[in-house]
């Protein structure tokens, strides 16, 4: 039953398993989708998808697979509870159950096309115009029994409309992201091991024993310390012109790592377009307050996790050739690329964080450069997902 | 099976929508816990509650700190106390029973009737704590291997968690949960929530509290959009204060319920003076 939903809710790529979907035929079985539409739509939406990142993609989904089939039961449904609520003993006859089905659905919106191409602004009370509060069968909260809903809070929504609305859009996570996300993102950062600071508040058992024994059976309580983060985070970002677009949500970046307490150590640095002999330690990219890259290197120990975030789009001469650098008073003596190699290579974990979608990554003018700089250091783009991904590659080993 | 005799349908002074109160009645049916997210001051943990309230059944609070363990909610085993006994022999030491403390959820199993629990703000423990409650929460039973007993549930328990989305819960433990999100209520949903509150609150300054409330929702860039309890304190204040109607738009009075960090104080007050209260067209909190 339904399995081609199933299917469909996989390739519009939420993660339904198995478990899940024996949980909603389960359910079904106990009749918890009150026999409409909605109902279903809101029990399946509530077994089957675990993030709200993935409501768009299920109403997506829903509305591929449900799209024209608005059943007449939810109708008889909608008449059922509005006789209900008139008078709770009423018992609904077949011939009244008829009298709602023949509301006839095709003929119904093929009405409410016509009445949205007649209708050039807000409509609400009367009978025939889309609207509010009326006895039209178009709008919301109106009383016609077997009207379409078009928007507004209602009970008996009409479940493929709602999936239609797509209100969750804003919740996917291939969009790009707000700060509060990023810190989301970073806390999954983590590496816990050390043993050498904070308060020592969990017991020693064999400790405890080794001393309680030396002391001759006197209880004698030994105290360590909890496991603490141990991430060194090098974030370096590109400060160019080509950057500028991508401003604001490279700043919520920014904001999110430099709120981040978890870290261990913390260090920002800024490059323009590429990196050469000198990294700038803060984004005018001035000579002034700068360091040497190779002091950069000496400093940071490998252990360092380097994220870089950068459109990776310059002239290939910037990448490639002795003397690019785009700043005049920049002579390189090595071309950047060099330079990069050499950074890769010093640390452990690092990854480049693009914010050009990676759709475009073969399109876009900085294409060459970018897949260049892709072969060196593995790239993801700016959003939820390539957040996650890039962080589970500095996590991994190397 | 547990048959639900009574569905949930909200509370008097809790609005639920009509989403979450199927979510909520389809946890109750299958006994999976319900997975609650959504903006800070939703009402996530409230709905527990209101659960409680609305079913007429007891409630056990379990509040989830960075610190603590899966197992302290199902007992503890007081090591040290057993210990420091055993020094004085004031107390018989020998019998462990007297060390084992059952947490919340073990409560919550021996109980004699149903209850609901909550375990409120999951994702501040351990990655792993989710992880280590899959079992106990799939069979509703567990082991105190120090006394050999087990405990099972004698009536599957309603389990609400709510979690605030600070870290990731793992696939496994997902997979069994019912979730929902609770969505920000809109200008007629946060009417009603106001109203249940203030229930002889004037019309007239509800509406102008509501959209002053949105209008400063609607600005981009701030750290922390004020959310639905912040609103009814503000409501509060403004009610105590004795602020007429007019003045809430074009003043905001007692900002500071509102808004609680600098920043963003002085970005709502700077975009007040600057450009007065235009709603944007966008659907507040939805779109980002």
């Amino acid at each position: 039953m339904f399995i081609n939903f199933f299917y469909l809710l996989r390739s519009y790529g939420v993660p339904v398993s198995i478990t899940e979907w024996m949980s909603l035929m389960e359910a079904l079985s106990h009749g918890m989708a009150f026999s409409s539409l909605y109902g279903f739509y809101c029990l399946a939406r509530a077994v089957l998808v675990k993030s709200e990142t993935h409501y768009d993609r299920y109403d997506l989904a829903f509305h591929h697979c449900f799209k024209g089939i608005e059943t007449p039961d939810e109708l008889t449904e909608r008449a059922l509870k509005w006789l209900e609520n008139a008078l709770p003993a009423l018992r609904i006859s077949p011939e009244e159950r008829k009298l709602f089905q023949e509301w006839d659905l095709d003929e119904l919106r093929r009405q409410l096309e016509e009445r949205l191409r007649e209708q050039k602004e807000q409509h609400h009370g009367g009978g025939k115009w889309i609207g509010t509060g009326g006895t039209s069968p178009f709008g919301h909260s109106g009383y016609h029994p077997a009207g379409v809903r078009l928007g507004g809070e209602s009970v008996n929504k009409s479940a493929v409309k709602v999936a239609a609305e797509r209100k969750f859009r804003g919740f996917r996570a291939d969009e790009t992201i707000g700060v509060r996300q990023f810190e989301v993102a970073l806390r999954k950062l983590r590496q816990l091991s050390s043993k050498v600071e904070g308060p020592k508040d969990e017991l020693d058992i064999d400790e405890t024993i080794q001393s309680t024994a030396d002391k001759g059976g006197m209880l004698q309580l030994v105290w360590s310390r909890a496991r603490k983060n141990t991430v060194k985070l090098a974030l370096i970002m590109d400060s160019g012109g080509s950057m500028v677009p991508h401003t604001r949500i490279c700043s919520q970046l920014f904001s999110a790592v430099n709120r981040a307490t978890h870290f261990k150590d913390l260090k920002f640095f800024y490059f323009h377009n590429c990196i050469y002999e000198h990294i700038f330690l803060d984004p005018v990219c001035h000579l002034r307050n700068s360091l040497k890259t190779e002091d950069f290197l000496r400093v940071l120990g490998p252990e360092y996790k380097i994220v870089f975030v950068g459109d990776a789009s310059m002239a290939p001469s910037e990448l490639t050739m002795v003397g690019g650098a785009i700043d005049w008073n920049m002579s390189n003596n090595e071309p950047g690329i060099v330079w990069l190699h050499r950074i890769a290579a010093h640390f452990n974990h690092i990854v480049w964080l693009n914010p050009i979608p990676a759709e475009y990554w073969r399109w876009t003018e900085g294409a060459y450069t970018i897949a260049l700089i892709k072969n060196i250091i593995p790239m993801f783009e700016l959003t939820l997902e390539g957040m996650d991904s890039a962080i589970k590659k500095l996590k991994a080993k190397k | 099976m547990q048959q639900i005799h009574n569905l949930f349908t909200g509370t008097k002074d809790y609005i639920a929508s009509a989403d979450l109160q199927n979510s909520v009645n389809i946890a109750a049916a299958l006994g999976r816990p319900l997975l609650i997210k959504g903006e800070p001051g939703t009402g996530k943990t409230m709905l527990a509650r209101s659960i409680a309230e609305g079913l007429k059944k007891q409630l056990f609070i379990w509040n989830i700190k960075s610190t603590t363990k899966a197992k302290d909610g199902l007992y503890i085993y007081d090591t040290v106390q057993r210990l420091y006994d055993s020094q004085f022999g004031d107390h018989d030491v020998s019998d462990i029973r007297h060390y084992i403390k059952l947490g919340k959820l073990g409560e919550a199993f021996i109980s004699s009737e149903q209850v609901v629990v909550l375990i409120d703000e999951i994702d501040k423990a351990d990655i792993e704590f989710p992880n280590d409650l899959l079992w106990e929460l799939d069979i509703m039973s567990f082991d105190i291997p120090e006394t050999g007993e087990t405990i099972t549930a004698r009536h599957r328990p309603i389990v609400v968690i709510t979690s605030n989305a600070e870290k990731e819960l793992p696939d496994a433990f997902l997979r069994r949960c019912i979730f929902h999100y609770i969505s920000f209520p809109d200008e007629d949903m946060m009417a009603e929530i106001v109203r249940v509150h203030h229930p002889d609150l004037e019309k007239k300054l509800l509406e102008e509290a509501l959209k002053a409330f949105y209008w400063v929702r609607s600005i981009n860039g701030l750290q922390k959009k004020p959310s639905t309890s912040e609103l009814l304190d503000w409501v509060q204040a403004l009610v105590v204060g004795g602020i007429s109607p007019e003045k809430i738009c074009n003043e905001l009075p007692f900002l500071g319920v509102l808004i609680k960090k600098d920043r963003d104080f002085y970005a709502v007050l700077q975009r007040l003076n600057s450009q007065g209260m235009q709603r944007k067209t966008s659907t507040p909190g939805l779109l980002r």
